[in-house]
């Protein structure tokens, strides 16, 4: 390994970075779906030659996406072995989660990256697509029991040999999807992403010379272990403990725990997760690469200025029980993943925060509301309006949490609700701020909303939900209070019922006129809400974030003292 | 109509003037400084030092950053909101998203409190329909619950009312009968066009601007009435043309990037005439580096900006791609080892450690003096006497020197090196990453430090050539003098091709080309030309990317002619090509939203009358000892203001003057134009 002067370091760093970002806005730009163009559910990165660890990623793409994509690598990377052969121009497709992570709409592209004839790094590029089959458009299916029912299946094969397409593979692929034209543009553009990532490492290494980028890449990981060693050790060395509960599994009416010890010796630090629920029957299993690439968001929401590079995990152990929710094995259904790494953040958070309480902020609104609302029009035609939605954030050691946020695992933001109204026959009667919804504290959590929407379509249409946090609210952190629950009802004439899973539902019924109503979750609080200082409380109050009688209840009375 | 134009651009420090006689071509610069807090004072005072009699001024265009300050301090007025019954929050609950990806912190204020935000019934469906008409007697109760509470701007904000304006216009009518307020904003008024966050924001932010900086330019409209003006007072919008001051006034959100706009219309404008068509500006200013492209003489529009988290305006505006590397930027070494460039920075208060104002932690201008690129004598900007090179050393020492195992210099030169890496990763953005090759651009550095790296940029990005224009200081007053008259129009269609109306089209360009050409005529200014152009946001159904489609649209004696469904289909097919590549066989074309830009053509002057006259040739005034890579070297320096024209400088050199340092480095040369703007190029026997 040749050395590398820091400077020459900083300018490849920043050079690379650019590379993976330039890849992600190209595909942002070229998608057909607006999951990857508007949501930016995608990633791009640069990847080990031999061990597939991350090396560089877009700064731009999906949170989650920074921890599981060289998941996708070492798949590929194991199929090459085996398989014993690898050519410039290869390209590697496959969706399959329980081998690369997230769930089966990420479509995966792998491509070797070859200088000179040899193999120098890889590139991937991962797309969240409209539509991969299964039985429900959109592929959250809250019933399902196997992936099977989610979407198809395809394992890591090769798209392109030496630079030649199968055109085999993308017809069986288009004849797989409700949507052929929106997964062709969006193959198109992860396609078109790779190709620039391709010319972009060639006049890198043109200007820098293999040996120099090569030497950068090492250091890159060397300085990222260095930082996560260095956060560690500035933390007192000890053990803690952590758990939360999922509401269900839109099967059976059972919570599923979420445990969690965190322990810190020196620079080191042991995660370990037994005492979680077993694998479940539904869809909120989750594989052991999401596992990971989970910890690793946790880790950097706690820790922000650690790079995207595997050396930040080398000085992590993660311990992950056998069969347990968090390593599911194939065929189990892992559709609904996002409300199982959302809980898994929050209880990382809740042990981080009993270890460096002035480094972690509460816990957020905890669940994507997946919600859809469906039907046909008069003249025949069928509408899907799928859609998440937002709630607070966790109050933190510099403020309060955010107003309607996104959630921690993303940086989607959600459509207009006039976009919404302009291509669906709805209408939205509320899409407010939720009061009394934020949790309690010095610092208190961010408000959660309100959306209620109103069918009006004569036909009426069909509603299904695939939330969380129904029945365990987000919590507060350092003797802050918990957020508000998740609430969802539904309405039928004059009625308002709750659905039997609280949070999942599906197959409701719903004439021209009624409506669905969504009230999410505020964030946790941050601090003993006894140190609020009253003239926050007051404002909060005077700006009916808060009612009288909450403001009595959490705060006491001493709050009035605070009113102008 | 013909007599003196003047451009006005009114900076932190000093107020700029830029005179131009239209009868005979001269022009001059004036400067002064800034006065605070009325800014009128300096305004009309730099205007009466350039020119003896204020009877004989023609136009005064003003750059101005009145509504940006405005908006980046939170000083508008207190506003309030009447919207549509249960959707109060739109403000505040922004299209859900958050300040930083990583680390979950931070929290947002919206510029209309949840106290002046007031719900009343009503409600339009997204095809117009109106489904419950509006209030009125809960408007008026609205509006005097607003009026008691303090607020003296208003923003009526409904749903859906760029589908159908009527329940707003009643509303603003019902308003104004009980309470007279020239500073009410409806959202259809201001930005026709779906998206209600986006609509609401612009809306409430000009309602919030609207007091403040109609005020503003009125104290400035008295001072030259006071003065003697006669003629006409304009500001420039952020779309890079000019508008009247009454329209200003009603639309204070569309100078939000007034000032940077004028700069970088001066800029292409100053590249074309030296024979450069395709340009890259840098401003570089104390905490940031602003990159704008401009390609065959025209610059790229952005549809929206965010003035800070949650503050979106949706105005056409000039694309400027801003990053956090200005001269006030703080150099630090990570726990992990690697130098970071800011984002962290003293800006020009406390400033550089070599400034003494406070700040101990080394910047990208303490590096330059240090390594004696900035004469630590003669300050430029004129606020301080001199710098201290001891400070600036020790903070590089100490912050970056000695956790890289550095010397001072070797230190100083890393940072000069990240710092360039992170400009020129601006400078590919804005071009490679769109599709244009840099090799084609020339780069114009201006602001007080861009010219310290405009070599850099070359080398760094392959850009042939830089441009140093001779006056770098008032660029932006100088923008202000040539941009046009521009009015921008939007109106969301959201229909099919297929099913189009091109009747109504027609009729909603007609509306727009005779508003617009109702300003122009109203506006006292002489036009070469006047022109409209229209231009269709399309897509195929499902795709949410639209592309700018320009129409074609044949005007005569005043009448617009609407294209056919095959003309906008062709045109369509064009675009979308060009852009992806392929189009999409059975692909259904949708319209969002027609935009109209209608443009009173000024006549310009030619930049030859700013050219030097001087014809000794040129002289080094001094030497001093610069640091180039591992050396250090004997370099010339020179009075850039006193090179004739023809003048060629081989690096390393550095040339001096007020508002500006330029540096040729060793390698480079540096060759004065027939208009006084030195170009920067590599030196023959520099070689590949």
């Amino acid at each position: 390994m040749s050395e590398i002067d820091p400077i020459t370091l900083s300018v490849l760093a920043g050079r690379m970075e650019q590379i993976a970002d330039e890849m992600d806005a190209t595909l942002f730009r070229a998608a057909f779906n607006p999951i990857i163009a508007e949501a930016h559910d995608a990633s791009h990165g640069l990847y080990h030659a031999e061990t597939g660890d991350t090396l560089v990623q877009g700064k731009s793409g999906l949170p989650i996406f920074v921890g599981v994509m060289s998941f996708a690598v070492k798949a590929v990377i194991e199929k090459v072995t085996a398989d014993g052969d690898l050519a410039d121009g290869d390209i590697f497709i496959f969706n399959d989660a329980h081998i690369g992570g997230t769930h089966l709409s990420d479509m995966r592209l792998v491509r070797p990256y070859f200088r000179e004839g040899k193999l120098f790094c890889w590139l991937a590029s991962v797309g969240h697509w409209h539509d991969v089959g299964g039985a429900v458009p959109g592929n959250y299916n809250p019933a399902a029991t196997e992936v099977f029912q989610e979407a198809f299946v395809l394992p890591p094969v090769r798209l392109a040999r030496a630079g030649v397409v199968n055109q085999d593979i993308i017809d069986i692929l288009l004849r797989n999807t409700r949507l052929p034209q929106s997964a062709q543009g969006d193959l198109n553009g992860q396609l078109g992403a790779l190709a620039l990532g391709v010319r972009r490492m060639d006049e890198l290494l043109d200007e820098y010379g293999a040996g120099t980028v090569d030497a950068a890449l090492d250091a890159l990981g060397i300085r990222a272990e260095r930082l996560m060693r260095s956060e560690l050790e500035a933390i007192p060395d000890g053990r803690w403990e952590a758990e939360d509960f999922l509401d269900n599994d839109g099967i059976a009416d059972t919570p599923l725990p979420l445990r969690v010890a965190l322990e810190i010796k020196g620079d080191r630090m042991h995660l370990d997760f037994t005492g979680s629920a077993p694998k479940c029957a539904g869809p909120v299993n989750i594989a052991l690469p999401t596992t990971i690439a989970t910890v690793y968001v946790a880790i950097k929401h706690i820790f922000p200025l650690l790079p995207a590079n595997a050396g930040v995990m080398r000085p992590i152990e993660v311990t992950v029980p056998e069969g347990s929710i968090l390593s599911a094995e194939f065929p189990a259904p892992t559709g609904g993943y996002t409300e199982t790494i959302l809980r898994m953040i929050d209880v990382v958070f809740c042990a981080f925060a009993q270890a460096v309480p002035d480094r972690v902020v509460a816990n957020a609104y905890g669940t994507i509301n997946a919600l859809s609302i469906a039907g046909r029009r008069s003249n025949g035609k069928p509408w899907v309006m799928f859609s998440f939605y937002g709630g607070g954030h966790g109050g933190s050691p510099e403020g309060d949490g955010l107003n309607h946020g996104n959630a921690p695992i993303s940086t989607a933001t959600i459509p207009p609700l006039e976009i919404l109204e302009a291509a669906y026959p709805v209408m939205f009667r509320q899409w407010a701020l939720r009061r009394d919804s934020a949790g309690a504290g010095r610092h208190r959590g961010g408000l959660g909303a309100v959306y209620e929407i109103e069918v009006l379509e004569e036909n009426g249409a069909e509603g299904f939900l695939f939330g969380e946090r129904g029945r365990f609210a987000p919590k507060g952190v350092a003797g802050g209070q918990e957020g508000a629950l998740n609430v969802f009802t539904y309405q039928q004439g004059a009625e308002w019922p709750h659905p039997p899973l609280v949070s999942k539902m599906r197959g409701i019924r719903l004439k021209q006129g009624e409506a669905v109503r969504l009230e999410t979750p505020g964030g946790g609080g941050y601090g003993p809400p006894a140190e609020r200082d009253p003239t926050a409380v007051a404002l909060d109050v005077a700006r009916d974030y808060l009612s009288e009688a909450e403001a009595d209840r959490l705060y006491g009375p001493t709050w009035r003292e605070g009113m102008r | 109509m013909s007599g003196k134009m003047i451009g006005v651009d009114v900076g932190g420090t000093f107020t700029d003037i830029f005179v131009l006689d239209e009868s005979d071509g001269t022009a001059r610069v004036g400067k002064v400084p800034t006065s605070r807090p009325d800014q009128s004072t300096g305004f009309l005072q730099g205007i009466t030092e350039a020119v003896a009699d204020i009877g004989s001024v023609g136009v005064v265009v003003h750059g101005t950053t009145a509504g940006t300050n405005a908006l980046l301090e939170r000083k508008g007025a207190r506003t309030g909101v009447i919207c549509t019954q249960g959707l109060r929050d739109v403000l505040e609950m922004r299209r859900r998203d958050r300040p930083r990806t990583w680390g979950l912190r931070g929290d947002f204020e919206p510029v209309v409190d949840r106290r002046d935000r007031l719900e009343v019934p009503e409600r339009t469906l997204a095809d117009g329909t109106i489904r419950t008409p509006v209030d009125l007697d809960a408007v008026r109760r609205a509006a005097r619950q607003l009026q008691d509470q303090g607020c003296i701007a208003v923003a009526i904000l409904f749903a859906n009312a760029y589908a159908n304006p009527a329940n707003e216009a009643a509303a603003v009518a019902a308003l104004r009968q009980i309470w007279p307020n020239e500073h009410v904003s409806a959202s259809s008024e201001i930005l026709p066009e779906i998206r209600e966050y986006e609509r609401f924001s612009t809306t409430a932010l000009n309602a919030y601007l609207q007091p403040e900086v109609s005020g503003y330019l009125g104290r400035l409209g008295a001072a030259l009435d006071k003065g003697g003006f006669g003629g006409e007072f304009m500001i420039v919008q952020s779309n890079g043309g000019v508008m009247d001051v009454d329209t200003a006034c009603r639309f204070p959100i569309r100078t939000a990037l007034s000032g940077p706009a004028a700069g970088v219309i001066a800029a292409g404008y100053i590249a074309r005439s030296a024979g450069f068509d395709n340009v890259i500006t840098g401003d570089m200013g104390g905490t940031s580096f602003d990159v704008s492209l401009i390609a065959e003489g025209r610059s790229m529009l952005a549809p929206q900006t965010s003035i800070d988290f949650g503050m979106v305006v949706r105005t056409p505006m000039i694309e400027i791609t801003t990053i956090g590397a200005g001269g006030g930027s703080i150099a630090w070494v990570d726990k992990g080892g690697l130098l970071n460039i800011g984002p962290e920075s003293a800006g020009s208060d406390p400033g550089p450690v070599a400034y003494g104002l406070g700040n101990d932690r080394p910047t990208v201008t303490d590096a330059n003096v240090v390594l004696g690129r900035i004469d630590p004598e003669n300050p430029i900007g004129g606020k301080l006497a001199r710098l201290d090179v001891q400070a600036a050393t020790r903070a590089i020492d100490i912050h970056v020197g000695q956790p890289l195992g550095l010397d001072t210099l070797a230190a100083a030169e890393a940072i000069l090196r990240v710092a360039n890496s992170r400009m020129a990763g601006a400078l590919r953005l804005v071009s490679i990453e769109r599709g244009f090759d840099p090799k084609k651009f020339a780069f114009m550095p201006f602001g007080g430090g861009g010219a310290l790296h405009a070599g850099a940029m070359l080398a760094e990005v392959g850009i042939a050539r830089a441009i140093v224009p001779r006056y770098p200081g008032v660029t932006s007053a100088l923008g202000c003098v040539i941009a046009d008259m521009r009015q921008d129009f939007v109106q969301t269609l959201n229909a099919m091709l297929d099913g189009l109306d091109t009747e109504m089209l027609g009729a909603v360009m007609q509306d727009h080309h005779d508003r617009g050409m109702a300003m122009l005529k109203a506006a006292g200014t002489r036009f070469e030309a006047r022109d409209a152009t229209f231009a269709l946001d399309m897509a195929y159904i499902g795709q949410t990317h639209t592309v700018s489609v320009p129409i074609p649209a044949q005007v005569s004696a005043g009448k617009v002619h609407s294209p056919t469904q095959a003309q906008i289909a062709a045109a369509f097919d064009n675009v979308y090509r060009d852009t992806f590549g392929r189009l999409l066989p059975g692909g259904v074309r949708r319209i969002l939203n027609l935009r109209s830009a209608v443009t009173g053509k000024r006549p310009k002057f030619d930049l030859a009358t700013l050219a030097p006259t001087v014809t000794d040739p040129a002289r080094p005034k001094s030497t001093r000892k610069v640091h180039f890579g591992t050396d250090w070297h004997e370099t010339a320096i020179y009075d850039r203001l006193t090179l004739p024209v023809g003048t060629v400088i081989t690096g390393p050199a550095i040339l001096e003057q007020p508002d500006t340092t330029v540096l040729i480095e060793p390698g480079l040369v540096g060759r004065v134009d027939p208009l006084g703007n030195v170009i920067l190029e590599t030196g023959p026997e520099a070689g590949a």
